[in-house]
């Protein structure tokens, strides 16, 4: 029981916050946690668990925001709508929306990745069109209204892509993940409309509910990039959405035969 | 990023009277916003006019439409009249940069978006374009990406919009009011300028000058067109070259035809010798090999661009080749 203990308290120095919350959130307490965290591994408790996350432990705003700086230059008033709630900021000229979202908004899912528009990390939607955060001037945002990851679960449920990118395992260090959600759903709404893309057959014929095709999926999540290659999944995940059909992630287990053989080659 | 100070404009007038020196318009930032944290571009003053009331498809006296400046790339590419009557500018547009980017770009901002050549990026190195005077450190640098077409010896640089390349084609003219208010329209071929001895300034505007519209002629190859970019990777790059070619054919001859050329000169590229070579040919894949032979003929590459003569020559004949086979 000793030895047990001590792996107790070594466990609560070794977890975070958010770690002890998940696990707390789950029920699991004592002997039944110190089991559990024996048995799996980190990788297979996003997979288990995503029906069981709540989409504060995914998305949550920092409790306390920074203070405003004491010396603004050039300072601007703006008022705009960030997940349906309004915020009048004072802010340096120079501000992005980025940085007003997770420097003075604590809404830090927005992730600044190049800051330069290349990377489509920092993706939201203003006035229902997905933008890049890092470019846009918060000043210019006065009367907007803006769209965040941390906007898009609705009473405690996460937004069905949020579901299915879990499902689909569309990620790996997930940094660029809030911004290939806010794109996704966005891009669902251009499809609605009937938007064509550089890849779509015949765009003078104007249709709407567009079906897409996987390469115009590609084309169309284009800015948004991922290093660890996530894309098979994203696009899996996506279809799942878009066509409101089930699909069973496409890999699959290699046969004994198909292993001996590879051993053999 | 420098200090500046932000004013949103309500109204052109306000607009035009708030302007003085080191003082820039805003309209998407997709271009100033990231020359500003790079310190490339430096204003002392921005003026806001995206949200002034040029943002409409209209019909003009061309029998064409206009757009309006402050309208963004992703409408524009999706308005259902520009799909229709201009699909070769629409599938321009949609090659261009990324959702997120057309959401946010307007199109006059694309007319005045700056080049991606990287020395002028790159503020350590020599450029005439941003630094009058300083030299130009592609010439005898890494210029792979560089002018074949039209620079001088103070600038290689090349125009990086294809939206433009499809307007070169298409024929339009940009509608623009200056301090005292009044409007002027310009060519769209005289619109850019080439480098010569002041690289620096990019197109003919005057300062304060404010782009309002974008006039495109009445409706032209509506049945015959294509954009073809060639780059790097498939998608959300610039081009290498592009070409931007549309036809009219009537019982099986060339009546008129556009062609331009991007990535290959400090402004859209026009191939008027090729247009007037095709000219009551019939659409046959000789006469467009001899097309680009002509018009490839004036190119004079550098030690890294070699390739783009061969791939340019090539680039025109496929994409005349796929502007046929749209109808067929």
């Amino acid at each position: 029981m000793k030895e047990f203990d001590h792996w107790d308290e070594q466990e609560h120095a070794d977890l975070t916050e958010d770690e002890k919350q998940i696990l707390d959130d789950l029920g699991l307490q004592g002997s039944t946690r110190r089991k559990f965290l024996k048995q799996v591994s980190a990788a297979s408790l996003s997979l288990w668990a995503a029906s069981t996350f709540s989409s504060t432990l995914l998305a949550h705003p920092m409790k306390e925001t920074p203070t405003k700086p004491a010396f603004l230059q050039n300072e601007v008033a703006v008022s705009f709508s960030v997940n349906g709630e309004t915020h009048q900021l004072n802010l340096d000229s120079r501000t992005s929306l980025l940085d007003a979202l997770r420097e003075h908004l604590g809404l830090t899912g927005s992730k600044k990745g190049c800051d330069h528009g290349q990377c489509g990390a920092c993706t939201v939607m203003i006035n229902g069109k997905r933008k890049l955060s890092c470019l846009t001037l918060a000043a210019t945002c006065e009367s907007h209204e803006v769209t965040t990851i941390e906007g898009l679960a609705k009473n405690g449920n996460m937004h069905p892509m949020q579901q299915a990118f879990l499902k689909h395992d569309g990620f790996q260090c997930g940094y660029c993940t809030p911004g290939q959600i806010c794109s996704s759903v966005a891009l669902l709404k251009e499809a609605e409309e009937g938007e064509a893309s550089y890849v779509t057959e015949d765009f003078r014929k104007i249709s709407s509910n567009l079906e897409l095709s996987e390469e115009e999926i590609r084309e169309r999540m284009s800015g948004n990039i991922c290093r660890c290659g996530a894309y098979n999944n994203i696009v899996q995940a996506f279809r799942e959405v878009h066509s409101g059909k089930e699909e069973m992630p496409s890999w699959e287990f290699a046969t004994e035969e198909q292993m001996k053989k590879a051993k053999n080659a | 990023m420098r200090p500046f100070q932000y004013t949103k404009a309500e109204t052109a007038q306000a607009a035009l009277q708030a302007q003085a020196t080191q003082t820039s318009y805003l309209g998407g930032g997709t271009n100033l916003v990231d020359l500003m944290k790079e310190d490339v571009a430096r204003p002392e003053r921005l003026i806001d006019v995206s949200s002034l009331q040029y943002d409409q498809v209209s019909s003009n006296e061309n029998g064409g439409l206009s757009l309006g400046a402050m309208m963004s790339n992703a409408e524009t590419a999706n308005h259902v009249d520009i799909r229709k009557k201009y699909p070769l500018l629409s599938m321009a547009m949609l090659s261009a940069a990324t959702p997120q980017i057309r959401n946010m770009a307007t199109n006059g901002g694309n007319l005045l978006q700056r080049t991606r050549c990287p020395y002028f990026f790159e503020t350590s190195m020599p450029c005439n374009k941003r630094e009058p005077g300083s030299g130009c450190g592609a010439r005898n640098g890494m210029n792979a990406l560089h002018a074949i077409f039209g620079y001088s010896d103070s600038c290689i640089a090349t125009h990086p919009s294809d939206m433009c390349v499809a307007l070169a084609a298409i024929g339009a003219q940009v509608e623009v009011i200056g301090e005292n208010g009044k409007s002027r329209k310009i060519d769209f071929s005289d619109f850019h300028r080439l480098p010569g001895d002041q690289p620096e300034k990019d197109t003919v505007l005057e300062a304060g000058e404010l782009i309002t519209a974008i006039h495109l002629d009445a409706p032209v190859f509506a049945d015959n067109y294509y954009y073809l970019k060639i780059r790097e990777r498939s998608s959300y790059a610039f081009a290498l070259i592009s070409v931007a070619a549309g036809f009219q054919l009537n019982g099986g001859t060339i009546t008129k035809a556009g062609l331009a050329m991007g990535g290959v000169a400090h402004k859209p590229w026009k191939l008027r010798e090729a247009e007037k070579f095709l000219k009551g040919k019939a659409p046959k894949l000789e006469h467009f090999e001899q097309a680009a032979e002509i018009e490839m003929a004036e190119a004079k590459p550098f030690k890294d661009n070699e390739y783009k003569v061969e791939m340019g020559k090539k680039a025109i004949v496929r994409a005349l080749t796929q502007a046929y086979e749209r109808t067929a």
